[in-house]
Order: structure tokens, then C-alpha cells, then sequence
């Protein structure tokens, strides 16, 4: 901040505390009343003699207390100088001045800046007691937080309905469901932590000072609560095991259109953030999306029902694929500025902002009009018209990006709402099928 | 018992912000707004390891001092005081140390509660030490002006 707009709005507090290092070696404060005029401090005389010979630290805080609750509005200016005495008091020759005030910088981003420090003096109080201090949580946040758990509806939506359209088409394993459930989130695993992992070597998530619990990754490599090495034996882990189950699908089906659906998908997953490729940072990170989290997971939980491809879980997938790039493109907004300075061009780093706000509409529309079209067109069942029952989520989020797309905290309402248009959207859907099944 | 003047106490017990001042690296003053919270004896504060800057400068240099000066954050109360002490770092473990004094940061800021249960956002903020001062010296202006001459009492 310069030193002008800091003068500014220091005049906005009613006071500041002065203090000194005393004689003893101890600080010594007094409150005072001041003044500024320009560039100029003035601190009104004091009955405590504040000193000329050495440096002053100059502070001015504000809080507003909120009963029963605590308080809010914090802010505060420090300033260093030295005082010049002057007719009523002292003329203050600043030297440096910081400040914080949490409406410019909100306390989560205040939080993420200062991770740096917290690691130096953990790894100071480690080596000073001769074993690891690190910052922790309980074994079950853990988990739910490295591998972004919640985010499986991603994976769980689309493979539900690809076994929907194969029990509306007649075929219906139980446990190959199971089986294909767990397979598909193993890998989604798998792919949830590799992302991390190449965000953190790209250094794309260190760079982001304003995550929410829908952007910027998961976090846990820069608050040190799991190392960057455990995080790459988890997503192995997701993999091997989504792998193996996926083997043994294809086995048990016969069917090389599932080989190569799994194939393909494990690849773009990987291929997502890994180099050489790095889709996301090409702006193909929404094509992957939808790809992987629609047509490939759909068509794929439906060839391992009946063993053979189709055209209505093609059809089937498109809403799901549309919505969950929606969820993706629309996360990616806060992160724009992160994004971009490790040159991770996604769309809302290449596009402006209008054309963004106004992509998002015509994206969500046209996968609702894919529904319509598709039953028109007889390739889906007429049940599955409920799914348009979620259209006005798709409103009200293009309503909230409108508003909120500077302010990354106020857009993680938005965002939680596009996570529920997409599986509004997906389970509706689902339940268009069953529906057909059942009457 | 505290040999603080009720005054003084009256401030630490209902003061919502208090500006704690170390002394840093240069020799300089440096002040930091905490919650004061008060026991009848000593002065405790906490700190993230987030914020731990002043943290080593205690380590380097325990001489500290508290000031409570702002009406609005002190439920109207007049008086001004300013309290020199020594501190000692209290973080045998960071995770959990902190929370001997809970029960005192609970009672002004009751949403700490809320924070808490929201730790897995922020795990770094609720890795802690807890600043414990035992006051030597304070200054008090009754009336909160500070153009008057201050008064001063001494540890015994």
C-alpha cells in the first residue's frame, strides 16, 4: 500500500498507540490522538513522553464487537519511524508502514499468504526438540480432504445412469454395478490426488492465495498436513486399484470396446494436469471433463451391463458431460489470476469475462435441450423430461457468476449451487429411467 | 491475587483487542492486535504459527508489553492501560497446548466454537502457542485521556 492511501485511511481511525523501547529494555506504549495532513503524520502531545532518539512503531486497530458472537471489521496500520518534535506534539518521519484489513485482504487469503511462516517456525520447533512438528488432522479429514471425496458424485452420477439406460435396455448385474462403481472411483481417486500432485509441482496451487473448498485443489500439500510423496502413493493407489477392477471387468465382459473406454479414460485422467500433455493448461481441461465424467463413464458402465455400444447412453451422457465441465469451468473462475501465472490457460483465463458469463448459459441450456431433443427424437425415454425440473438451478448460478465473479468467496455459493445443478440434472435423469423401467 | 489495580482488571476482563508490543530483530517496538485474556494473575494471549513472527521475538526477547486503549472494544469502559511484563512461549504441542485457554477466549469470543469445528479448513490457524505474561509494571490513564500524565504501579 503507498504511503498516501495508508495516510488516508489511517485518518479514519479515532486513535493509535505509540511505542518505544524503553530504558529497561521493555516497550513502552502510550494512546495518543493524531492527525494527518498529506503525507504528514502529527501525533498530539502526550503526558507520557514519547522519545525522539530511537524508532517508534506507531499503531492503529480497529475491531467492531458483535455480542454473542465476538467481533468483526478487523483492520489494523503499524507504522516505524522517528519523532521530530513540534509545537503540541511530534511530526513522525515514517520509515515503513504494513497493515491488514480484512475487507481488502479476507482472513482465508490472509491465511494462505502467511503458510510460508507457519512452515519456517514448525520446522524451526523441529529442529529445535529433534523431532517433526507438522500441523494435523484427524485420520478421517485427512482422507475426506486428500482425496476430495464428496467430488465422487462426479463419477458415481454417470455410471448410474449408464447401468439405468442398460436396465431400460434390459440387462442389469449387480454386482458388475458394484464393481464398476468402485473401479470408477478408484480411478476418479486416483485422478483427484494426481491433480494435486502436478498442481503442486507446477507450483499452480501455491501460486493460488484464494482457494475455496471448490478451487485450488485440496490443499493439504501446502498446509503440510500430507507430504507431496505420500500423496503420489495414494493416487497410484486410486489407480492400481481402479486398474485392476477394470481388468477384471473386461474379462468378465469379453468386450474390447470396454478396454478401450478404460484405456482411454485412465489416459486422459493422467494426461489431465501430467506433462507432457497437461490438457487443463492447453484449455482442454473442460473437453477432458466432459469426455471422461460423461460420454466415456456412461458408455462404459452401460458396456459392461450388455457388453455391446450404443447410441442412447451416447445421448444419455451429453447433459451429465455439459454440466460437469460447467462445474469445472465454473470453478476455475476464482482461480483465474493462479492459473494464469503458471501459464494454465483454461477458459475463463482466455476468455473475458462477459463471454464466459455468457458461455456458461448457453452451455447449460443446450444440455437441457438435449434432453428435449433426444426425446423428441425418440432416442431417450420420456421420463427423463423431469431432468429439465433442474433448469432453474442453471439461472440462478448464471445469476450468481453475473454478480459474484470477482469475489471468489462470495462465488463459493454459486459454485456449491452448480455442483447441485449437475447432479440435480444426473439424478433426475436417473430417475426418468427408472421410472421408464418400472411403468 | 493480582496486585493489578481493579481498573486495569476491569480493562483485561472485558477487552476484546489489546496491542501486544515485542521488541524484533532491529531492537525495534513491534505491535501485534491479540484478544487479551485474563486469569486473576497472568496476561495470556495465543498465536497461530500462521502469525508466529512475534512468537520468535519473545524467544529472542521476553520483554513485552500489552496496551488496552480502544473504548469501542472495551463495552465503553474510559480508561486506557498500558502493562509491561515478561512472556513466555507456551507450546508443548501446537495442536492441542493452546487449549488450556479455551475456556477464557470462549467467554469473549463465543463463535471461536464455530471456528473450531470448521478446523479442517483452516489446520494451520489452530496449530498454536499460547503467550503468557507476568506483569511487572502498568501505566493507566482513568480517564482515557492521554494529554494527562499517566498513573503508575510496580509488581511488588
Amino acid at each position: 500500500m503507498e504511503r498516501r492511501k495508508m495516510l488516508q485511511r489511517l485518518s479514519t481511525y479515532a486513535h493509535v498507540v505509540v511505542s518505544w523501547v524503553d530504558d529497561d529494555g521493555y516497550p513502552a506504549q502510550t494512546p495518543a490522538d493524531f492527525m494527518v495532513e498529506g503525507e504528514e503524520l502529527r501525533i498530539h502531545q502526550t503526558g507520557l513522553a514519547i522519545p525522539t532518539d530511537r524508532t517508534l512503531n506507531i499503531i492503529a486497530s480497529h475491531i467492531r464487537p458483535q455480542p454473542g458472537y465476538g467481533y468483526d471489521q478487523r483492520r489494523y496500520i503499524s507504522i516505524w519511524g522517528r519523532g521530530e518534535a513540534v509545537e503540541d506534539g511530534m511530526r513522525i518521519a515514517i520509515e515503513r508502514h504494513w497493515g491488514w484489513d480484512e475487507d481488502i485482504t479476507p482472513f482465508p487469503e490472509y491465511v494462505e499468504r502467511s503458510n510460508p511462516q507457519a512452515h519456517r517456525y514448525l520446522a524451526e520447533l523441529s529442529a529445535q526438540r529433534g523431532v517433526g512438528i507438522k500441523p494435523r488432522l484427524s485420520p478421517i479429514w485427512t482422507f475426506l480432504l486428500a482425496t476430495r471425496l464428496p467430488f465422487l458424485t462426479a463419477t458415481i452420477i454417470p455410471i448410474l445412469l449408464g447401468i439405468a439406460v442398460a436396465g431400460h435396455a434390459g440387462e442389469f448385474n449387480l454386482w458388475l454395478a458394484f464393481v464398476t462403481v468402485l473401479a470408477g472411483a478408484s480411478i476418479h481417486i486416483g485422478l483427484n490426488v494426481a491433480n494435486d500432485v502436478f498442481d503442486a509441482l507446477s507450483g499452480a496451487d501455491e501460486a493460488n492465495y484464494r482457494p475455496t473448498q471448490y478451487s485450488g485443489g485440496s490443499r493439504v500439500i501446502q498446509r503440510g498436513i500430507v507430504p507431496l510423496a505420500r500423496m503420489i502413493a495414494i493416487s497410484t493407489a486410486g489407480y492400481i486399484v481402479g486398474g485392476a477392477l477394470g481388468v477384471y471387468l473386461v474379462l468378465e465382459t469379453g468386450s474390447a470396446e470396454l478396454l478401450a473406454i478404460g484405456v482411454l479414460g485412465v489416459l486422459l485422467s493422467v494426461f489431465y494436469t501430467a506433462p507432457p500433455l497437461r490438457l487443463v493448461h492447453r484449455g482442454l481441461g473442460e473437453l477432458t471433463t466432459a469426455i471422461g465424467f460423461g460420454p466415456m463413464m456412461v458408455l462404459g458402465a452401460y458396456v459392461v451391463q450388455t457388453g455391446e455400444l450404443a447410441w442412447e447412453p451416447f445421448v444419455a451422457s451429453i447433459p451429465v458431460a455439459i454440466l460437469i465441465a460447467l462445474v469445472l469451468y465454473v470453478n476455475e473462475i476464482p482461480d483465474r489470476p493462479s492459473d494464469a501465472s503458471v501459464g494454465k490457460r483454461t477458459l475463463p483465463v482466455r476468455l473475458s469475462r462477459e463471454t464466459v458469463i455468457a458461455g456458461f448459459l448457453v452451455a447449460s441450456i443446450a444440455a437441457f435441450a438435449t434432453v428435449a431433443v433426444g426425446v423428441i427424437a425418440g432416442l431417450l425415454p420420456a421420463g427423463t423430461l423431469i431432468s429439465l425440473a433442474a433448469l432453474p438451478l442453471a439461472f440462478q448460478v448464471h445469476a450468481g457468476i453475473r454478480k459474484h465473479y470477482e469475489s471468489p468467496y462470495e462465488l463459493m455459493a454459486v459454485m456449491g449451487r452448480n455442483v447441485q445443478l449437475h447432479m440435480a440434472t444426473g439424478t433426475l435423469l436417473f430417475v426418468g429411467y427408472l421410472l421408464a423401467i418400472v411403468l | 491475587m493480582s496486585w493489578l489495580p481493579d481498573v486495569v482488571e476491569d480493562l483485561l476482563k472485558r477487552a476484546l483487542v489489546a496491542e501486544l508490543a515485542v521488541v524484533n530483530h532491529r531492537g525495534e517496538p513491534s505491535m501485534h492486535p491479540l484478544i487479551p485474556l485474563w486469569d486473576g494473575e497472568k496476561i495470556y494471549l495465543t498465536s497461530s504459527v500462521l502469525f508466529s513472527r512475534k512468537l520468535e521475538h519473545i524467544k529472542a526477547n521476553p520483554k513485552v508489553a500489552i496496551s488496552i486503549t480502544d473504548p469501542i472494544a472495551t463495552d465503553s469502559l474510559k480508561a486506557r492501560c498500558s502493562i509491561q511484563g515478561d512472556a513466555r512461549v507456551v507450546e508443548d504441542d501446537p495442536h492441542t497446548t493452546w487449549e488450556k485457554v479455551l475456556p477464557l477466549w470462549r467467554a469473549k469470543e463465543p463463535a471461536i466454537d464455530f471456528f473450531i469445528s470448521k478446523r479442517f479448513a483452516f489446520p494451520l490457524f489452530f496449530e498454536r502457542s499460547i503467550i503468557e505474561i507476568t506483569p511487572r509494571k502498568v501505566t493507566w490513564w482513568e480517564d482515557g485521556n492521554p494529554a494527562r500524565e499517566p498513573a503508575m504501579a510496580e509488581a511488588a
